[in-house]
C-alpha cells in the first residue's frame, strides 16, 4: 500500500504543479478558475489517497468540505466575476 | 482476500491519479478556455471517483465511508453545473471558431 501511495502521490504532485502553471499563466480569469477547480479536485484525490494509505479517516470530513467549498467558489466566481478588460 | 482487495484498490487509485495527471496535462496544453474546460471536467471527475472507490475499498468496514460516497455523488452532481456556467461565460466573452462545432445553439440566441 505504501508503494501505491508513493506512485499516486507523485502523479498527483506532478498534476498539481502543472495546474499551478496554468493558474499563474492563464490568459484570463476563466482559465484560472478552471485550473483552480482542477487543483481542488487534485487536493481531494490526495486526501483520499492519504486516508486510504494511513487507514486514518480523520481527513475524510475535509474532503467533504473541499468539495462543498469548491462548488460554491467556482459557481460564484463564474456568476459574479467582472471581465478582465474592465 | 486482503491481498486481493489491496491490489484492486491500489489499481483504482493509481488509475485515478493517472487520470488527474492527464487532466492537468490537458489544462496546460489545450489552446482555449472551452478545450481546457473539457480536460478539467471529464478526466478529473472520473479520476476523483476512481480514487474515492479505491479509498472506499481500502477502508472497508470503517464508519466514515458514507462521507466518501457522498463526495462522489456531490462531485457528479456539481461538475456539470460548474461546466455549464463557465462554458456559457467563456462562449459569450471569447466566442469560438464556429467551424469546429457540430451544433451551435447559442449562436441563435445571440442574434
Amino acid at each position: 500500500m505504501t508503494v501505491v501511495a508513493i506512485i499516486a502521490g507523485t502523479m498527483l504532485i506532478l498534476a498539481a504543479a502543472l495546474t499551478c502553471y496554468r493558474i499563474l499563466a492563464g490568459p484570463n480569469s476563466l482559465d484560472r478558475l478552471v485550473a483552480i477547480d482542477t487543483a481542488m479536485a487534485v487536493a481531494m484525490c490526495g486526501l483520499a489517497v492519504w486516508a486510504a494509505a494511513s487507514k486514518d479517516t480523520t481527513v475524510v470530513p475535509a474532503i467533504v468540505a473541499l468539495s462543498l467549498v469548491g462548488f460554491l467558489g467556482s459557481a460564484s466566481v463564474a456568476r459574479f466575476r467582472v471581465g478582465d478588460d474592465q | 482476500m486482503t491481498l486481493i482487495l489491496d491490489v484492486v484498490s491500489g489499481a483504482f487509485m493509481i488509475l485515478g491519479s493517472l487520470l488527474a495527471l492527464t487532466a492537468a496535462v490537458g489544462i496546460v496544453r489545450f489552446k482555449d478556455t472551452l478545450s481546457r474546460m473539457h480536460a478539467a471536467t471529464k478526466p478529473q471527475v472520473v479520476g476523483l471517483i476512481l480514487v474515492l472507490t479505491g479509498a472506499v475499498i481500502q477502508l472497508h468496514g470503517n464508519v466514515d465511508i458514507w462521507m466518501l460516497v457522498l463526495v462522489g455523488l456531490f462531485t457528479v452532481l456539481t461538475a456539470p453545473v460548474i461546466a455549464h456556467m463557465v462554458g456559457r461565460v467563456a462562449y459569450r466573452e471569447q466566442g469560438t471558431t464556429d467551424a469546429r462545432l457540430v451544433v451551435n445553439e447559442m449562436a441563435e440566441d445571440q442574434e
